[in-house]
């Protein structure tokens, strides 16, 4: 970068009248990380990175802290912290402060902590002699801190599987406040999550969109008892994390080929996969071995995070588009989401990526026998006309069952996660079960993760009548309104602010650099 | 299996408005009510075969030279429904025979989601045989026994009828359009004395899951009624859930557009009748 540009970035972040000083500090960071040279990696691969077929998600130039950390809480609990100089905590209040201390000194690519921890487990152990009125007044504060401290919306807290009065009351809690932070998400273990707490959860998806629903036994048989769902819900072990997440843009990658769909497979794909395994590797090495963060960081020197339970994670989205790209190109008429030969195609092309993403040796990822973990990333906000992950584009959704159907398959493959959201007629505020019936039933699709967005539109059915794709077809616009992001709903609802002004909550990960 | 055949509408696989829980939804088709308020008049006559709607298919879906039959090309058919808007005699060429083999099998991918099936239309008791077969095979299924097996009716249906159902079935919605007998005939065509046997009999054998009162603003939405209806339901069974429905002109015929919507106001002033009445299970949709 020259110095002049330089100098005129510098100053459009100093004088950007819509970030707080926080943003601009944050940005002005980036840019200065920006100004050294990338590590070393293939002329191809540079390539590929330029033309974003393969993507940093604008980590910088210079890894200097792992994207994802995933701090051993409970760890830091039961020993202090010599760092932070403090005690193990004693009592309730006690642990709440300590945690609040702690999530500040927390490394990521955002600046902001995106686990917040097993908050329901962390602290139980305090809340023996609490009453139900203390803990509620206590945790209340504790979430309305963590929402003005942490102002970030991939800050993530973690609760369930088994019920508990913390879990309770942080869901009573979400209800009243309709905070953005911290993004949540439920351990569910068919076995051990009673329909009550699912229900509870349920009520409170009503209200705030949250929590997330996360495949508790699937998780554990992948990632082992400890291990975290954090930023935008990726799965992770505690006391670990991921160095970095790259990502594949399957849809411009199926824009380069040109042949069958099988010389895709086994040659267009694993060439741009492996360029994004030399991204990964040479990020990780500088990160490990160049800014040495695992020698002098506190949180590695006191144990709360440890290398050999790190690992890197190999993002993919557009799947949708490539499908669709590769159906047309070899004269097919189907596209991804119709329950037929798409839909098979991104089977085929997952289990490949997967294959290729088990067979590729990754340094420094002990946390996953060496290798990377495979990641159905769901988009920032520089994305256009590429669908997020592995998601069926927004619109296009087939009904929920066949929805479900769908993209359950791709579910398995995602280790690091994967996130779908499925539309449900707005009528199920009245009748929660109904609710708890499609989670569970979801789960034995093998779902790993997923939410619900509560729809309403002029023809839903509000009692036993049928609606007919005639009058819906009417109404075809309707699918204008499914495109608004989530994320953008749910900040201007929640933030009660327009663009042009100054935002408190941003998501970060979301929207790395500065708006244009 | 029962070779039985059950003429279909139409099935929805997920509901959350048509019994407790997420259900499979069975529409059958003809009806023996011919409500002025009807969402779904296409579903109330069989086809008789006529052919007029043959000629009218923008997309040439439909054929009747091959027999007595009209026949639909489903990869044509786009479900453009120009068909039922032709329709002389409200009916459909869409709806379709199936067994109950056919139904099982759209079942069974379902289950694990679903907390049972409930069968409407049309009016489900007007094939009592088939559905009674379809929840003896639902019940006797290691995969599906769990579901529970529902019924939305007009209440006509005989006690005969209903008795061929009682053991397989475990509830039914029973929709009251009116207490007073001349405006029962008024919206539906039809008396409501069998309606009122088989709210007293259901209740008494413990299969009354819940009765909809349909509110129809100029016709049965009057405070009066309201309580009148409310005193001989507690009659029946004073802790029964009942569904307070505003009608709404969503697909009804032309005939019907006249007919106000009912107002939230209206409905929560009516419920406050049946909660003085001391009914606690209610709901307003």
């Amino acid at each position: 970068m020259l110095m002049d540009e330089f100098v005129d970035k510098a100053r459009a972040i100093v004088n950007d009248s819509r970030l707080t000083f926080h943003q601009r500090r944050h940005y002005l960071a980036a840019l200065a990380e920006n100004a050294l040279p990338y590590p070393t990696v293939s002329a191809e691969c540079a390539e590929a990175l330029n033309k974003e077929i393969i993507s940093d998600l604008f980590e910088g130039h210079a890894p200097y802290r792992p994207r994802y950390v995933l701090p051993d809480y409970e760890l830091a609990l039961q020993q202090g912290s010599e760092h932070l100089e403090l005690d193990p905590p004693r009592d309730l209040d006690e642990a709440i402060t300590f945690l609040l201390i702690l999530y500040t000194q927390i490394p990521s690519i955002t600046g902001y902590p995106v686990y917040l921890g097993d908050i329901d487990s962390l602290l139980l152990p305090y809340v023996d002699d609490v009453s139900d009125a203390d803990l509620r007044s206590k945790l209340r504060l504790f979430w309305i801190a963590l929402d003005r401290i942490l102002p970030d919306g991939f800050a993530h807290a973690n609760i369930g599987p088994d019920d508990n009065r913390v879990l309770r009351t942080i869901l009573d809690i979400e209800r009243e406040l309709l905070q953005i932070v911290p993004n949540l998400s439920l351990k569910v273990d068919p076995d051990r999550t009673t329909d009550d707490v699912v229900s509870d959860a349920v009520r409170t998806v009503f209200a705030t969109a949250k929590p997330h629903f996360v495949n508790h036994p699937m998780m554990v048989g992948d990632l082992g008892a400890d291990y975290g769902v954090v930023s935008c819900y990726n799965s992770l072990k505690k006391g670990g994390g991921s160095h970095t997440l790259v990502r594949l843009n399957l849809k411009e990658v199926a824009l380069t080929h040109t042949g069958p769909i099988d010389e895709f497979l086994t040659g267009t794909l694993p060439h741009f996969a492996s360029l994004n395994a030399e991204l990964m590797s040479a990020r990780i090495r500088y990160l490990v071995e160049e800014a040495k963060f695992f020698e002098h960081d506190f949180l590695a020197r006191e144990g709360l995070v440890r290398l050999d339970r790190f690992s890197a994670m190999f993002g993919v989205y557009g799947l949708a588009e490539a499908v669709n790209i590769l159906m047309e190109h070899a004269g097919l008429e189907g596209r991804y989401g119709d329950g037929g030969e798409a839909d098979r195609l991104s089977y085929r092309i997952i289990e490949h990526l997967r294959a290729f993403v088990d067979g590729q040796s990754m340094p420094y990822c002990e946390g996953a026998d060496g290798r990377a973990f495979l990641h159905s990333q769901s988009g920032i906000d520089s994305d256009l006309d590429v669908t997020a992950g592995t998601r069926i584009p927004i619109g296009t959704e087939p009904e929920t069952f066949k929805h479900i159907s769908t993209v359950a398959p791709h579910h398995r493959h995602f280790d690091a996660g994967i996130s779908d959201i499925f539309h449900i007629d707005d009528t199920v505020r009245n009748n929660p079960d109904a609710m708890v019936d499609i989670i569970r039933g979801a789960f034995t699709t093998g779902m790993r993760d997923f939410t619900f967005n509560i729809d309403s539109n002029d023809f839903v059915r509000i009692t036993g009548y049928l609606v007919r794709k005639s009058e819906l077809a009417r109404f075809a616009e309707e699918g204008e309104r499914h495109s608004s992001t989530v994320f953008a709903a749910g900040s201007v609802a929640n933030s009660h602010v327009t663009d042009r002004a100054t935002k408190r909550v941003l998501i970060h990960e979301h929207s790395p650099r500065p708006a244009q | 299996m029962s070779t039985a055949q059950g003429q279909l509408n139409n099935t929805v696989t997920f509901s959350v408005v048509d019994g407790p829980g997420n259900r499979f939804v069975i529409f059958l088709q003809g009806c023996n009510f011919n409500c002025v308020t009807c969402h779904n008049p296409y579903t109330i006559a069989t086809c008789t075969n006529c052919g007029v709607c043959v000629g009218m298919c923008p997309e040439d879906a439909l054929s009747i030279e091959d027999g007595p039959l009209v026949v639909v090309d489903a990869v044509a058919c786009t479900l453009c429904d120009v068909c039922i808007a032709v329709c002389p005699t409200d009916s459909t060429p869409l709806s379709r025979w199936v067994t109950i083999e056919d139904l099982l099998a759209e079942i069974r991918p379902v289950a694990p989601f679903i907390s049972g099936i409930t069968v409407s239309g049309g009016e489900a008791t007007q094939q009592s045989e088939f559905v009674a077969a379809l929840f003896a095979a639902i019940k006797h299924d290691e995969h599906l026994s769990h579901l529970t097996t529902l019924i939305d009716s007009n209440g006509a249906a005989s006690l005969e009828v209903w008795n061929r159902l009682i053991d397989v079935m475990d509830g039914a919605m029973i929709d009251l359009k009116a207490l007073d007998p001349a405006t029962h005939v008024t919206l539906t065509a039809r008396e409501n004395d069998r309606v009122l046997a088989t709210i007293e009999y259901l209740a008494q054998m413990d299969r009354l899951y819940e009765v909809r009162l349909l509110i129809v603003p100029g016709y049965n939405d009057d405070l009066d009624t309201m309580h009148r209806t409310a005193v001989w339901l507690r009659s029946v069974d004073p802790s029964m859930r009942i569904k307070l429905i505003g009608y709404r002109s969503h697909g009804v015929r032309s005939e019907a557009l006249h007919i106000p919507q009912a107002t939230n106001e209206l409905l929560e002033k009516l419920a406050l009748v049946l909660a003085d009445h001391g009914f606690a299970h209610l709901t307003v949709v």
